[in-house]
């Protein structure tokens, strides 16, 4: 048994992610589910949150938003509506997003506001954030050896 | 014997017509390397949901119990086909238009309806006596995804309510800058031949695989969600592909106005030239004639 398989990400407007990989971790709608080569061939609709992979040993990540999983034992296809690789993402523009949703759900009785709009931006932009960070911190982390 | 000044008038004009085409030729480029772009970055995802779709298709039971899937007998046909949003591109529209109007006379046995796509299919067909479902302008300069989400959301309904058995398009597709390919491809209802065979570069162990998903929600859920997106992705798709098609045929129409053009001005002005010359000459004649008879 072969102990990698290929990852592709894909979005309408283009090919994110193509990679040999050892391990996935993927938002489905309902959680993360955990791939590793040979795995049961599944179907899901995707959630918001972060892809991370593993490349020889290194992790890296993506946010994914909406859109498609299929597993099949050697290889992953994300058909996502919205993804960004880690050094991709404008971090001033998903932290005034995060602002804005937060002063929208802090008022609760506003017939002006969309709830599930609102909290979609929320998790869209904290996934961003969260993302984000991690690739930072871990390009300081090499930087410091 | 048209003067010299008729002359200068005509390629004036020349030059001007000249100006005007290489202007076009340069805009439809611009545009040509934006909407070719977005074409072919779509491609890997339409795979990609090709290949979702088909390797789920397999795997399916009973495919009766969605709509979209369905086989009926075809007695309703609904057309959408896709021209460009302005002339000045060659044969362009003119192909397309009349690859659809054989298509149509082909199904005249069948009710059939045609939902034009950019404003010179529509002007085609409003002279026309097929019944129009919908109508969409201003569509195909630039490919917009909710555009398409909205098209589609339209033929889905028609799909679904009956009123149509079965939903082809027609449209131009992006081959290089030189030529488009006329595509005719069946939309719904979804039948697994159409969806190709597996991606070449899929490992084959990948699709002899006949176990069954594991489906994280109902089966028949993250169907009905799958399934309109690949409709939509389809018409995107049409619509990208119009988009790049129509700016290469125009620019390659507005080059070759443009070298005509040039030639047309060589033409005059050797033309010209040989008129003044004559003239020059005849003036010397009679200036060496005058002369020789007062000498």
């Amino acid at each position: 048994m072969a102990d990698t398989f290929t990852l592709e990400v894909v979005t309408p407007t283009r090919l994110v992610v193509r990679e040999t990989v050892s391990e996935a971790q993927i938002p489905v709608r309902g959680g993360y589910i955990g791939v590793l080569p040979g795995h049961t061939p599944l179907l899901a609709e995707m959630g918001i949150g972060e892809l991370s992979y593993h490349v020889g040993g290194r992790v890296f990540s993506c946010t994914a938003i909406g859109g498609f999983v299929e597993v099949l034992s050697d290889r992953v296809i994300v058909l996502a509506d919205r993804a960004e690789r880690a050094e991709e993402i404008d971090v001033p523009r998903a932290q005034a997003a995060l602002e804005r949703a937060q002063r929208r759900l802090a008022t609760p009785n506003d017939p002006n506001v969309d709830w599930k709009r609102a909290e979609e931006a929320l998790e869209r932009a904290q996934v961003r954030l969260q993302v984000a960070a991690k690739a930072g911190a871990a390009s300081v982390a090499a930087g410091s050896h | 014997m048209p003067t010299l000044l008729d002359f200068r008038r005509r390629i004036r004009s020349v030059k001007n017509t000249q100006q005007i085409t290489r202007a076009m030729k340069f805009i439809a480029a611009a545009r040509l390397r934006r909407a070719q772009e977005t074409a072919t970055s779509l491609r890997p995802y339409a795979a990609g949901i090709r290949e979702v779709l088909r390797s789920a298709m397999s795997r399916i039971e009973n495919p009766e119990q969605f709509p979209l899937l369905t086989q009926r007998p075809e007695e309703r046909v609904l057309v959408l086909v896709a021209a460009g949003e302005r002339g000045l591109a060659g044969a362009f529209n003119a192909n397309v238009l009349r690859r659809a109007f054989e298509f149509l006379r082909e199904k005249n046995d069948k009710k059939v309806e045609v939902i034009p796509i950019a404003k010179k299919s529509r002007d085609a067909f409003a002279k026309r006596s097929w019944k129009i479902a919908a109508e969409y302008v201003d569509v195909t300069t630039r490919a917009d995804l909710g555009v398409a989400a909205k098209i589609a959301v339209e033929v889905m309904k028609i799909y679904e309510s009956h009123q149509a058995d079965s939903v082809y398009l027609i449209y131009n597709e992006f081959k290089n800058v030189m030529a488009q390919t006329l595509r005719v491809e069946k939309l719904l209802p979804l039948e697994r031949a159409a969806l190709g065979e597996p991606l070449k570069d899929a490992p084959a162990t990948s699709s002899t695989d006949a176990v069954d998903y594991i489906y994280e929600q109902p089966a028949a859920e993250i169907f009905n969600k799958l399934v309109p997106r690949y409709v939509e992705i389809q018409i995107y798709r049409m619509l990208a592909e119009t988009s790049a098609a129509e700016h290469a045929a125009r620019m390659t129409a507005m080059e070759s106005a443009t070298s005509n053009a040039s030639d047309v001005i060589d033409a005059l002005t050797l033309h010209m030239n040989k008129v003044r010359q004559a003239a020059i000459t005849r003036e010397i004649i009679e200036v060496v004639s005058g002369a020789a008879s007062a000498g």
